[in-house]
């Protein structure tokens, strides 16, 4: 019995040192007092005093949070919708349909978006970046809401008509609220993905619309200072702090 | 108060409904029994308004409700599942009906708290319904559907997911429930045992018809065809010819039995040369070693060809030979055994030539 649990436990050890080791890196290295990434020489807040004194980074970082609440916002309310109509049409390959932005290579996307822009004269910018962050973020609302819809009884909206509520009463008072966990975890879910793009905002971005990603990525193409190390690490502990909200809500959000 | 005209209602190539007849009188308790499959659910709803007959009428004092949606028709259901809204607590649940009809704060909860003291569940308002039991969640779902005192209250097999002695209790309150607000009842359920114990009236249904209708004795002891006899309760149906119809009584020639004479519960026009059938129950048969002969009843001499221990009662199958068999019941009031005769003795039985129902 105590072996193989031993195995087990370092075998998920090594899991976890392998995925986090990078990112540890990444994050001591924010704090080292020297310019090259190579070794130790001692604790400094001075990287993210210039990151926060650096212009373009904090346009970035407003870009970047503007859009992703904006992504978040609108693939809430369109995920919402078309996960009560793919509820209702009971079509599995409808639902497939609807990842199927998230299946796709990223870059694919990207271009295929960017020659859809043109094609219809949509400049490139914040308002460009947006639309493209929604059609990759419908789908996960959509699944969310689909999930929460099937665990719902049919009979509840009956009995609301029932006892007097118009069809509109009904859904403001018994789906929407039923359906709430589910849209809010879609929509963590979409800001999430939002803010960590880099492939298709490369493709849909405009002047003056970079996101952090993508300045951090201009950044790095000189060399990895220590400050794209502070960047980063900030966009780490935001998305963790994000998904664990989202890990307290979807099991929930899962169950009828 | 409720009449159902000539409703008609098909799915595809199916007859859910066929030219369904029917009368509630107000605060009637009234009941649609029948197998699964009948239609009594699809009747149902046509009164609610979440489905709609492709012909016929459904009157409400008159007035047709087919052209209200379910929030205008001053009919409120029980649902099978309940349909209590998860999101809500009990109080909330019950004053749902009355926010829709827009009453004022102080009324609304002064009848959720009345309706609260009715079903005897006045602690569980802050309570959300999955923190309840079964049959508190059944009384909390009778109860938001009676608070806002609708004409006509319909109830979908209410009790079919509570266990038997729960069962049993619900029943007793329903029917007290029922009798102190004379509130109309349209009760469903495939239990007969359920509807003869709750019911002023039942209608039984078989496949989209109505079988018949009448109070739960009549329907007992004077079943109008083969489908009512066996649906409810045990009956032995015993095939035979008329011979002949007189006044007061028949004379039939009942398969495998001989020639016999019957008064009493005789259907209308009856003619000679006619298959019929005898619809006997258990109960009206007398069975033992040796019957003393009597002329007002019928005798017959058989082999129990099987028994069947039931706790109270123990039933006898009798092969009354070439073939026809015939149940029998006797109570188990003498102490210890199990059975008074075993399969292969020979006994005597008899009834009344008044006992039976002549159905076509
Ligand atoms: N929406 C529908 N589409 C097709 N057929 C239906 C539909 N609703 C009901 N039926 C059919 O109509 C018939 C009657 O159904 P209904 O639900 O009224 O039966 P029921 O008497 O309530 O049975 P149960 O006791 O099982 O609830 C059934 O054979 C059913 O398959
Ligand atoms: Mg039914």
């Amino acid at each position: 019995m105590a072996r193989p649990r031993k195995t087990l436990l370092l075998a998920s050890a090594l899991v976890y040192l392998f995925l986090y080791i990078p990112l540890a890196v990444v994050v001591v290295f924010s704090f080292n007092d020297s310019r090259l990434n190579a070794e130790w020489v001692g604790f400094t807040w001075k990287w993210y005093d210039q990151l926060f004194s650096n212009p373009q980074m904090l346009q970035a970082a407003r870009n970047s949070l503007i859009i992703a609440l904006a992504a978040a916002l609108l693939s809430g309310v369109l995920g919402c919708l078309a996960g009560i109509a793919l509820h209702r049409f009971r079509q599995k390959w409808l639902s497939a349909l609807v990842l199927g932005p998230v299946a796709m290579p990223d870059i694919l996307i990207g271009v295929s978006l960017l020659l859809t822009f043109m094609l219809f004269n949509i400049g490139l910018g914040s308002i460009s970046i947006i639309l493209a962050h929604v059609s990759f973020c419908i789908g996960f609302v959509a699944l969310a809401v689909q999930a929460r819809m099937s665990g719902m009884d049919d009979s509840l909206l009956e009995a609301a008509r029932d006892l007097g509520a118009s069809p509109w009463q009904s859904f403001r008072l018994i789906t929407l609220p039923l359906l709430l966990p589910g849209v809010i975890a879609g929509m963590m879910m979409a800001f999430t993905l939002s803010i960590d793009d880099f492939v298709v905002t490369f493709f849909t971005a405009g002047v003056g619309s970079a996101t952090l990603p993508l300045e951090i990525y201009s950044m790095v193409k000189i060399a990895v200072t220590p400050e794209v190390n502070a960047v980063s690490t900030l966009l780490m502990l935001l998305t963790l702090v994000l998904i664990t909200v989202l890990s307290r809500f979807s099991p929930q959000s899962l169950r009828s | 108060m409720l009449e159902i005209i000539d409703v008609s209602r098909r799915y595809g190539e199916y007859l859910a409904l066929r030219d369904v007849n029917l009368r509630v009188h107000a605060g009637e308790f009234f009941t649609l029994l029948g197998p699964s499959g009948c239609g009594k659910t699809t009747l149902l709803r046509s009164i609610a308004g979440f489905d709609h007959p492709d012909s016929g009428d459904i009157l409400l004092d008159g007035k047709s409700l087919l052209h209200l949606p379910p929030e205008k028709r001053p009919v409120h259901t029980v649902f099978q599942s309940y349909a209590l809204f998860p999101h809500m607590t009990v109080a909330d649940n019950i004053a749902f009906p009355l926010r829709m009809a827009k009453l004022d704060k102080t009324e609304i909860a002064r009848r959720v708290e009345e309706v609260l003291e009715d079903v005897r569940l006045p602690d569980k308002a802050r309570h959300y319904p999955q923190a309840l039991s079964g049959g508190q969640r059944q009384r909390i779902a009778i109860a938001r559907a009676l608070v806002n005192r609708p004409r006509l209250l319909l109830l979908d097999e209410p009790l079919s997911a509570l266990d038997a002695k729960l069962r049993e209790q619900m029943q007793i309150e329903l029917i007290n429930l029922q009798k102190d607000i004379g509130i109309t009842f349209v009760y469903v359920t495939h239990d007969q045992g359920e509807a003869l114990a709750l019911s002023h009236r039942i209608a039984v249904m078989n496949q989209g018809e109505i079988s018949q209708i009448d109070e739960p004795a009549q329907l007992y002891n004077c079943p109008g065809n083969r489908f009512v006899a066996d649906f409810i309760g045990q009956c032995n149906i015993l095939d035979g010819t008329v011979i002949e119809s007189h006044s007061d009584r028949v004379d039939v020639e009942l398969d495998g039995l001989g020639r016999i004479s019957l008064s009493a519960h005789i259907p209308a026009n009856l003619h000679s040369g006619e298959r019929c059938a005898l619809t006997l129950r258990p109960e009206k048969i007398r069975l033992a070693k040796q019957l003393e002969a009597n002329d007002a009843e019928l005798h017959f001499r058989g082999q129990v060809h099987d028994t069947l221990y039931m706790g109270d009662v123990t039933i006898y199958i009798v092969e009354l030979g070439e073939g026809v068999k015939v149940e029998a019941l006797l109570a188990n009031s003498a102490p210890g055994r199990a059975r008074l005769f075993d399969p292969g003795d020979t006994v005597e039985i008899a009834w009344h030539a008044d006992a039976g129902h002549l159905v076509r």
